[in-house]
């Protein structure tokens, strides 16, 4: 088991391979189809992304008596939806870690490669598990996308996920993606 | 797990019974009030809070037939690989929303009732009430907002709006009310899939092995991006909407039952057996576990079409069921 903190460095981010299991501590912001959409369309994003980490989760979010955000629940989402722009945030902000489920494409890949950057593979469905390790929130960007799309920024402790793609052109979901269908091939 | 859930159903029970209790004891002092309480303990109608109850387990507790399965699941995997690691998390976070009676995911999914109801039934009362329910659960954390306006993009109808949520109404001949509910995710409900035979591409002819050719590309195609380990819903024949729909209702088939017409058990075995050589594993890391289960069904069909509709359930399977007793009060669980 392997952990990083923060704040992250592109070195450290450098070391990780496909298969290494890590416990991420520190700063995230969620960020998803909306996010996405709305930083390809050229809108500069409210927070300096440089060297964070883009986490692909719409929480269920509930404010409390005191007006105090707490996360209910906050599992990854399917990532792959995201793989026409997030070579572009990797590009023009300088992320270096994405956090989602189900893993992303060879635009993703390259994109990785070329700007220091690596896939994290949250539990899909862990939303419990997750949410745990969620301290605290600290702030909420975009509210107008609404409570899913928006930018949630999270603190957290141990966040556990798998790399599953890294900056050396490792995929893990093009590899069992290429093993499986030779299977089904002579299965049919 | 299993004996931590009925701990939590009869808890509810008897909070229950200490409400009357509570109410009888006032009776007694209180004279005054008598005949409005009682006019009110005999009138009410305990809809609202079954439904609110149904969706609160349904969206925290994964029934007993699914968790058995997800732990023949884990126990399946090899030692220290992430296919583990990924099915320990599962074990955990089923255990943990279970506790804190919060959602097992976060994505709430599509709200899919089905009502098996009596002659005379009235649907569009029910259905105010369902809604009136899944506002609360909403208001209370138990569902996501998820329900985005399409053309506006606005998701703040706190999961009731058109064709939210999706109730589905049945006559039968019993004398009771059954409610089923499945919460079913976008991530899954993305990788159904639906086909048309024949398919040149796949050399799948209309016939059973042609099925069986579709489903299994449906099941490579999906990879982990379902939030595999899954079950898949098939229907075989229909129109393109009504497949759909009987794929869905596959899902609400218990995961250990048994297909009564023998070339379907079959499939369903070969389907699964195929299935968990792919070697796509939970989440797609490569593993021994990439189907928990398959539930096939058949509708009839126009000689011109032959469909295939895929529904692909993932490893947080939730659904349930109620019966409903007097004044509409919780009298069955049914999974």
């Amino acid at each position: 088991m392997k952990k990083i903190n923060y704040p992250f460095k592109r070195e450290e981010i450098r070391d990780l391979r496909v298969g290494d299991m890590v416990l991420i501590s520190g700063k995230m912001y969620t960020g998803r189809d909306a996010v996405h959409k709305r930083l390809h369309e050229g809108t500069k994003p409210p927070i300096d992304l440089n060297e964070q980490i883009i986490y692909h989760c719409g929480p269920v979010v509930l404010k409390d008596k005191k007006g105090k955000y707490e996360v209910k629940a906050a599992g990854p989402t399917t990532s792959i939806r995201e793989e026409p722009y997030q070579w572009e945030v990797m590009r023009d902000y300088g992320i270096v870690g994405v956090i989602g489920k189900g893993g992303m494409g060879p635009k993703t890949l390259e994109g990785c490669q070329k700007y220091g950057c690596v896939y994290f593979h949250a539990i899909g469905g862990a939303a419990q598990v997750l949410a745990e390790k969620i301290k605290s929130v600290d702030n909420v960007y975009w509210e107008d996308l609404g409570s899913p799309e928006a930018i949630w920024e999270l603190t957290v402790e141990d966040f556990p996920v798998v790399v599953t793609m890294d900056s050396h052109g490792g995929s893990l979901h093009a590899k069992v993606q290429e093993s499986s269908e030779n299977i089904f091939k002579e299965n049919l | 797990m299993a004996k931590k859930k009925k701990a939590t159903k009869k808890k509810v029970a008897k909070k229950k019974v200490t409400k009357k209790k509570v109410a009888k004891t006032t009776k007694k002092k209180a004279t005054k009030k008598k005949a409005t309480k009682k006019k009110a303990t005999k009138k009410k109608d305990g809809l609202f809070d079954s439904l609110l109850e149904l969706i609160r387990q349904t969206s925290t507790v994964l029934p007993d037939d699914i968790q058995k399965v997800v732990l023949e699941a884990l126990h399946r995997e090899e030692k220290n690989t992430t296919a583990e690691y990924a099915m320990n998390i599962i074990k955990a976070n089923i255990e943990l929303a279970e506790k804190k009676s919060q959602p097992i995911c976060q994505d709430t999914g599509t709200i899919l009732f089905y009502v098996n109801h009596p002659e005379g039934f009235k649907q569009n009362e029910f259905t105010k009430v369902v809604h009136k329910a899944v506002k609360k659960a909403t208001a209370l954390g138990y569902l996501r907002q998820n329900s985005v306006d399409s053309l506006t993009g606005k998701n703040e109808c706190m999961n009731v709006g058109p064709g939210h949520p999706d109730i589905h109404f049945h006559e039968h001949k019993k004398k009771h009310i059954e409610v089923k509910l499945m919460l079913k995710g976008g991530g899954c409900e993305n990788v159904g899939a639906q086909y048309k035979l024949p398919d040149v591409g796949l050399d799948a002819g209309r016939d059973l092995d042609g099925v069986r050719k579709v489903i299994l590309d449906a099941v490579v195609k999906a990879q982990g991006k379902g939030c595999g380990p899954g079950v898949l819903g098939v229907a075989i024949g229909g129109d393109r909407g009504a497949g759909y729909v009987k794929s869905k209702e596959m899902l609400l088939r218990k995961l250990d039952d048994t297909n009564s017409h023998p070339d379907l058990k079959k499939l369903e075995e070969n389907i699964v057996e195929t299935s968990n050589k792919f070697g796509i594993g939970p989440m797609g890391f490569g593993g021994k576990t990439t189907l928990l289960g398959c539930k096939v069904g058949v509708l009839n069909r126009l000689p011109a079409s032959f469909f295939v509709s895929i529904s692909y359930m993932c490893w947080a399977y939730r659904r349930q069921g109620i019966t409903l007793g007097n004044n509409n009060i919780i009298k069955k669980w049914l999974y």
